[in-house]
């Protein structure tokens, strides 16, 4: 029963995801799942560390492209393919976050905007990424050499698998001796300073880990959809992992897995009928977001369910 | 240097843009002692003291603790070597509980803190160092609340539990009984003697009557520079002292 209790969130998540396939269509929950996944990996430096990165978009891109180059170029397995862009996406979080985390607060956001900027462009330009048409038709390829993730439910499967072992480890790493240290960093950094723990360190540990988690999610995004584009390194893919992780509740550990439903499930249905205007509508809820339920949705179930 | 003292400071001066802060300043502070601080607003206390921790790096001079010179050394390092602070504004980890405050000062002493992929269980072991610590303090009630939620006074209370958490060896108070209700005060002086025994304390306060129970000496700054030097009596004896004080008095 304590097993039950203690993993409750995960254990309804996986309940959740058995459902999903027969009511929607399975690639939209892959969709979601990935983004979800990418959030809820930015949580980790806001919610629980206290750093906005602006560029987080950086990470989850290299991963797409890398895994995109990987699984078209040399044919490796699903599984090395990922592999390679995690260690990639985490590689260059050790030397952007390495550059950002000597600043604080607003100069540290916009540090890396600008190294996700560089980035963009680089993508724009280098050889192996195909430019504005970027990565297409990347194959799924055969798991472990042995599974062929080609049939949308056999990668339903695996993404939703990949999708709760990122969770469950940003949960451990919340609760972990080392997230306790985040969150002191997070409450106040000066007083973390005096009590001898190095928190550039902590802070640049903890960057590295959300851009490994950010280029998992990238990854699994190209295995999904078989491309990586200029979008996935794009800016406003930066913001709007910041508008997922405000909607659903920054600092929540189910936070930004809603605010993943919410706005690509809006997206999407949007989409077809009013065009561009759909940047306008999810502005417009950002305001609201900002003047009426700035705890996020999550965020404020909990504070009035502990009210009463 | 003499192997008594346990902190000493020698020419040290500290320049904002033309203003001098502090200068010049020889503070020498005697290893079990507790040595107070003093001087009108602006003589450069808190200058002083972040030098110390670390926290702003000196324009000249030097600062040697238990005979090293620890200059340039980084904030983190120097808190690890056993020089530990409090802050002037009552300083906790406001969405923390009570209990996870304490023990986030004793888990640094364990090590392991890089440890992203253990369980919290791995913490379990500190609670009832925690509690006790706590309990020592009067505040072993209130280990499940979040520290923003306690009076202030409480607060103060909490910060010194987590500071005194370290066993540090010098133990930097910036006043410790500023914003302490009245009738609290007598409580924190209590606390800091206890705790005092068998440590060094540097203590910047403005409350006299509290330099006059707890300091054994004090020395008074006054723009930067230092005035006077000795006992309570010696200090506020002095024709200097008593002219700067009075002198800020009738501004």
């Amino acid at each position: 029963m304590t097993f039950v209790r203690k993993h409750a969130v995960l254990l309804s998540l996986v309940v959740v995801l058995a459902i999903a396939p027969f009511l929607f269509y399975p690639v939209l929950v892959m969709k979601v799942l990935c983004f979800a996944l990418f959030a809820c990996a930015f949580n980790l430096l806001l919610g629980y560390t206290g750093l906005l990165s602006f560029g987080h978009a950086a990470y989850f891109g290299a991963g797409a492209y890398t895994t995109g180059y990987a699984m078209t170029a040399w044919a490796t397995t699903p599984e090395l393919g990922l592999l390679f862009g995690v260690v990639t996406a985490a590689l260059l979080g050790a030397v952007f976050g390495g550059l950002a985390i000597r600043r604080q607060g607003i100069y540290f956001a916009m540090i890396t905007l600008a190294l996700a900027q560089m980035l963009y462009f680089f993508c724009l330009q280098a050889p192996f990424t195909g430019g504005e048409d970027g990565l297409q038709g990347v194959p799924r390829g055969k798991l472990f050499g042995l599974i062929d993730l080609g049939n949308d439910d056999v990668m339903y499967v695996f993404v939703s698998l990949v999708f709760l072992g990122g969770f469950w480890l940003i949960d451990r790493i919340i609760r972990s001796p080392f997230g306790q240290v985040l969150k002191s960093i997070r409450e106040n950094e000066d007083r973390a300073l005096s009590l001898g723990y190095d928190v550039d360190r902590y802070k640049l540990v903890a960057f590295v880990l959300s851009s490994a988690l950010a280029g998992l999610a990238g990854a699994t995004k190209t295995l999904t959809f078989g491309f990586a584009t200029l979008t996935d390194v794009f800016w406003g893919t930066s913001g709007e992992v910041v508008l997922m992780t405000l909607v659903g509740g920054v600092g929540t550990v189910l936070g930004p897995v809603i605010g993943a439903v919410v706005i690509i499930v809006l997206q999407n249905e949007l989409a077809d009928k009013v065009g561009s205007w759909v940047l306008v509508i999810l502005g417009a809820i950002f305001v609201v977001n900002v003047l009426l339920f700035r705890k996020g949705i999550v965020g404020e179930i909990t504070a009035r369910f502990n009210r009463t | 240097m003499s192997p008594d003292y346990i902190l000493e400071t020698r020419g040290l001066t500290r320049e904002f843009s033309g203003f001098v802060a502090v200068k010049d300043v020889e503070l020498k502070v005697r290893g079990g002692s507790i040595h107070g601080l003093i001087g009108p607003n602006g003589a450069g206390k808190t200058t002083m003291f972040n030098m110390l921790t670390k926290f702003l790096l000196p324009s000249s001079g030097s600062i040697i603790y238990r005979g090293s010179d620890i200059t340039g050394e980084r904030p983190a390092r120097v808190a690890r070597r056993g020089l530990v602070r409090s802050f002037q504004i009552s300083s906790t980890f406001p969405h923390m509980t009570v209990l996870e405050n304490v023990r986030i000062a004793l888990q640094r002493k364990m090590g392991g803190s890089f440890q992203f992929w253990r369980s919290e269980r791995a913490l379990d072991h500190l609670h009832d160092s925690a509690i006790r610590i706590l309990a020592s303090v009067e505040l072993a009630d209130y280990a499940n609340l979040n520290a923003v939620e306690l009076p202030y006074g409480r607060k103060r209370a909490l910060e010194l539990a987590t500071t005194l958490a370290l066993e540090p060896e010098l133990l930097l108070l910036d006043e410790p009984t500023q914003g302490v209700a009245h009738e609290d005060v007598g409580r924190v002086v209590a606390l800091i003697k206890k705790f005092a025994q068998g440590r060094t304390v540097l203590m910047v306060e403005h409350n006299l009557s509290v330099v006059e129970d707890l300091c054994d000496k004090i020395t008074v700054l006054q723009r930067g520079q230092v005035l006077a030097e000795g006992s309570y009596q010696e200090v506020s004896n002095n024709p200097q002292v008593l002219e700067a004080y009075v002198g800020v008095a009738d501004e």
